[in-house]
Order: C-alpha cells, then sequence, then structure tokens
C-alpha cells in the first residue's frame, strides 16, 4: 500500500507550526501529515529547522504559533498520553553515563511503563545485538554502541511514531548501514511510522518512503525521492539538495 | 502525578550511588568535617566559658542542623545537575515525565540524603562529645522537617535558575543558601541583628526555627509560635518555588534551551 493512497491514515498532522527565536523564523508555518506506517525522511540543508521541528513534535521546545494533532488529539493538551506513544532517538543525544546498558533500559522502561518490561528488555537487548553489552557502563561504549543503546530506548518502548534525528552520523559505514538495516527490520515487524533526518543522500533515498524538503523553515517539496528530483529537474537527490541550499 | 515514573528517577539515582563512592563519601564529608572541627572548638571553649553552661548544645546543635537544610538543599540540585552532566534531560523531558514527577522524585532523594547524614551525624555528635541531639527533646522533630522544607525551596529556586541560566549558574548549587545563612540565624539570636535585618529574619522560616531551637534548649517552653510562623511561611515559598519552577520549564521551552544546558 503506497502512503499516498486515500485511505492511509495520517498519524500525526502538523498545522501552521512555526518556531521564532528573538527575531529568527526557525520554522515558517509548516503544515504536513505523516501517514500510519511510513518513513518520512526530512531534509534540509544546516538550520533549516529539521531539529527543531522534532523537539517541536517531543514538546520540549513550544511552539511560537500552531498545532501538532497525534492521532487527532492536540499535543498541546493530551501531553502525556501522546508522548507515551513517541520515542525518539539521536547520535546527538546520550544516554546516562555512569548507568549500566540495562539499568538504563530498565530506567526507561518504567519511565515509560512499558509492560511486561523484562521480557522487553531482553526482546530490544537481542534485537539490537547488545546482550553481551548489557553490564557495561554507558561511560564504556563506543560511539556506534552508545547509538545502538540509543536506538535500544527507543525500540524499548515501542512507539508508534519514531522520531530519528540523524541516527547515522558519526558511525562508520558499515554500522551506519547496520543502523539502517535495524530500523528497516524493526519498521516492518512493528508497523511503526517513522520520521527520519540524514545528511547522506543515499542513506534518505534508501530509507524513506517520502521526502519532506526544508529550507530555512519552509517546506519547498514534498514527494518521493523521484519525484522531488523530477520537479527540480535534476539528476538526483543530491544535485536537488546543493541547488536548493546554494540558490535558496 | 504517576507513581511509577517518580520511582524510575528515584532507581536512576540508587544505580548512581550504588556505584560511586565519590559520590557517596560526598554526603557524609561536609558534614562531618564541619561536625569535627566545631566539635573540638566547643569543647575548648568549654574548658573556661563556664558562663554559658548551654553552649555544647548551642554549637553543635545549630551546626548539625545547618547541615539538614544544606543537605536538603543540595539533595534538590544535585539531582539535577546529575541530569545535566549526564545529559539526560531531553531524554526525560521528551518522555511523559511531567515537571512535577520530577521534582516529587527529587524531594524523596534529598530526603533520603538527610536522613542518612543526620543519622551520621547525630550519631557522631554522641560518640565523640557525648552529645545527644534528642536531650532536646523530640519537640525538635518538627523544627527538622521545617528546615527541610525550607532545603527544597532553596532548593527548587536554584535548580529553575540553573536550567534557565545553565552551567555558569552550577555554582550557586553550593552557595545559594549561604545567602540565607545570616538572616536564619543560626549560631545567634536574631535580637543581636540590626533592625532592618530582624525583619528579614522574621520572613526567613529557618530563623523561626533556630530562634524555637535556643528555647528549647532553655527551657523556655515549647515555641509553638516560632513552630507556627515556620510552617506557614514554608508551606508558603515550597508553593512558590514549585510555581516558579513550572514557570522556568515554560520559558525554557519556549527559548529552546531545555536540551541545551549543559551544552
Ligand atoms: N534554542 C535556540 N535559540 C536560538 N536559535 C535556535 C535555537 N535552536 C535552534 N536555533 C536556530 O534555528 C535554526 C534551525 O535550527 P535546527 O537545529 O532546527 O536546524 P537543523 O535543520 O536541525 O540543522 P542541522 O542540519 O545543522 O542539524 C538555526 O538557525 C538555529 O541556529
Ligand atoms: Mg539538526
Amino acid at each position: 500500500m503506497s502512503p499516498q493512497s486515500p485511505n492511509t491514515k495520517s498519524l500525526v498532522e502538523v498545522r501552521e507550526l512555526t518556531k521564532t527565536f528573538n527575531g529568527l523564523t526557525a520554522v515558517d508555518h509548516i503544515s504536513f501529515d505523516i501517514y500510519e506506517g511510513e518513513i518520512l525522511g526530512l531534509l534540509g540543508p544546516n538550520g533549516a529547522g529539521k531539529t527543531t521541528t522534532i523537539h517541536m513534535l517531543l514538546d520540549i521546545v513550544s511552539p511560537s504559533s500552531g498545532n501538532v494533532l497525534f492521532g487527532g488529539k492536540n499535543l498541546r493538551h493530551h501531553r502525556e498520553e501522546i508522548l507515551r506513544q513517541i520515542n525518539f532517538a539521536s547520535s546527538h543525544i546520550a544516554m546516562p553515563f555512569s548507568l549500566t546498558v540495562e539499568e538504563n533500559l530498565e530506567i526507561f522502561g518504567r519511565l515509560y511503563e512499558v509492560p511486561h518490561r523484562k521480557t522487553r528488555i531482553e526482546q530490544v537487548l537481542e534485537e539490537l545485538e547488545m546482550t553481551s553489552l548489557r553490564s557495561k557502563l554507558a561511560r564504556t561504549l563506543s560511539s556506534g554502541q552508545m547509538t545502538r543503546l540509543s536506538l535500544a530506548k527507543a525500540f524499548l518502548t515501542q512507539p508508534r511514531l519514531l522520531l530519528l534525528d540523524e541516527p547515522t552520523a558519526s558511525l562508520d559505514p558499515d554500522i551506519a548501514d547496520k543502523t539502517r538495516t535495524l530500523v528497516r527490520e524493526y519498521q516492518r515487524r512493528f508497523a511503526c511510522t517513522i520520521l527520519y533526518t540524514s545528511h547522506n543522500m543515499k542513506e534518505m533515498e534508501h530509507m524513506s518512503d517520502r521526502i519532506i524538503f526544508l529550507n530555512r523553515g519552509k517546506i519547498v517539496a514534498t514527494g518521493t525521492a523521484q519525484e522531488i528530483t523530477a520537479k527540480f529537474g535534476q539528476r538526483d537527490l543530491e544535485d536537488v539538495f546543493l541547488t536548493v541550499a546554494r540558490n535558496g | 502525578m504517576n507513581g511509577n515514573r517518580i520511582h524510575a528517577l528515584i532507581l536512576r539515582h540508587l544505580y548512581l550511588y550504588k556505584r560511586s563512592l565519590p559520590r557517596l563519601m560526598e554526603i557524609f564529608y561536609w558534614p562531618l568535617l564541619d561536625l569535627v572541627v566545631w566539635g573540638f572548638i566547643t569543647v575548648y571553649l568549654g574548658q573556661f566559658e563556664s558562663g554559658l553552661p548551654h553552649i555544647a548544645a548551642f554549637f553543635i546543635g545549630a551546626l548539625i542542623l545547618w547541615d539538614i537544610l544544606f543537605r536538603a538543599q543540595q539533595g534538590i540540585t544535585i539531582s539535577f545537575l546529575e541530569e545535566i552532566w549526564s545529559r539526560n534531560l531531553m531524554n526525560l523531558f521528551a518522555s511523559p515525565l511531567k515537571p512535577g514527577e520530577f521534582l516529587a522524585a527529587t524531594i524523596i532523594i534529598s530526603f533520603c540524603k538527610v536522613v542518612a547524614v543526620l543519622i551520621v551525624s547525630v550519631f557522631v555528635a554522641w560518640a565523640f562529645y557525648s552529645f545527644n541531639l534528642f536531650v532536646l527533646g523530640v519537640s525538635l522533630i518538627p523544627f527538622i522537617l521545617n528546615l527541610i522544607i525550607m532545603g527544597w525551596s532553596i532548593g527548587i529556586l536554584t535548580t529553575a535558575i540553573i536550567m534557565r541560566y545553565g552551567q555558569e549558574a552550577e555554582v550557586m548549587a553550593w552557595g545559594m543558601v549561604f545567602i540565607f545563612q545570616p538572616v536564619s540565624c543560626v549560631f545567634y539570636p536574631v535580637s543581636v541583628l540590626p533592625g532592618f535585618l530582624q525583619t528579614v529574619a522574621h520572613v526567613i522560616p529557618a530563623a523561626h526555627v533556630f530562634e524555637g531551637m535556643r528555647a528549647v534548649i532553655t527551657n523556655d517552653g515549647f515555641p509553638l509560635p516560632e513552630l507556627m510562623w515556620a510552617s506557614g511561611l514554608n508551606a508558603l515559598y515550597l508553593l512558590a518555588s514549585i510555581l516558579w519552577f513550572h514557570h522556568i520549564y515554560d520559558v525554557v521551552k519556549a527559548k529552546g534551551i531545555l536540551v541545551r544546558v549543559g551544552e
């Protein structure tokens, strides 16, 4: 089923979302939907407003105006209920250093009130091939392992919406590839919905069902990688990116 | 308020303390060092100041009690700093956790730390100086609770400032309570203060606690009015500090700096 088919339900509806940081408009009246079960790529140059958008979806940055609806409910008014069903991972955000892998998962499992927590932790450790790392302190993990721990925290709660902000940045090509496979597998298994950012164009094309192209806080294109490439009359996404980034 | 989430945060700190000797030491280090130094000074003074029979009780008692307030404040602020140091604020506040639940957890952690320090200090004072804090009577307990609560208010106030201004404000975690020390009249009665500072002291819960403690030591009867004042003021300040924390939480979300604290 194609994500754009008319019977596809929107899990998230972003409406006229805007964020202004003392005079600078980081996100400028953007509206888009995230459909149930799709991987939506958020593409854009540095400072385009991708992370700010993700932070507003997580309610750790409050919008200057506009709304986020999740399952038809407004995030502003149903924060707790909605955030239970969302999780995120980012290669920029670490996990508590002085706790072991397992303790970290234990804490976040409780925080999200994961049902059958112990069993779920075991599953996640296996899914991410982290069983042998369970007793390691987070501070002793390599950055690739730390990213996996961050993913494990996100997978653990079986979120309906998973927000991944540059999950493969700072990973070597091998680990980055494994990470992409893990995300893909997870998405297939649990049919969860994913919003994904990356500066790697190949990755973007490979991972995303649809892409939203953001520039200076505004959406400049939406569609599949092919559609966007065609719209700009370019060879590939990389060329589109360069055109947009350089000419606005 | 969700008990599971509060429990999760408390557990997070237990894991932290479980394997960190420096963190455990830190809890007891200063109170014990203070007690040793002041204890000997008191013993020394006691040798010739026969005119002040209660000097030991005054000093050692005051010292233990002031440390309680300080530890209560630190319990709150350090818990928050731990999250900054481990860059964990985003993980926490992007979860269903509410700021009120975060505060509730830090308050419980603070209470546990204070009780631990109190038990150790009381034991040391008794073992080394034969000073039994509780000869002052169980009437001391409501006063101690008031000191703890004042510590929480200052702790929450300080935490909000650190959340707003980031790491540069970190020193406040150690300095903030001492702004209140002169007007808390820990070691001297309110009456020695100049007039305008006496007015200030009247709205400081700790000043009422220490006045009350002196009344108990000198057997002036149970100082109910002091206790009422301390409790009333504390209720007001605790509520105000919690509201203030929520307000600052909204401010940092609007400024987009909640995720950047500590960076
Ligand atoms: N808390 C903040 N205060 C002020 N400006 C901010 C804040 N957060 C983000 N910005 C600004 O908002 C704009 C968008 O930033 P954002 O982090 O969303 O970009 P991004 O698309 O994620 O970029 P990158 O690809 O570099 O991660 C930038 O100009 C940034 O400087
Ligand atoms: Mg970003």
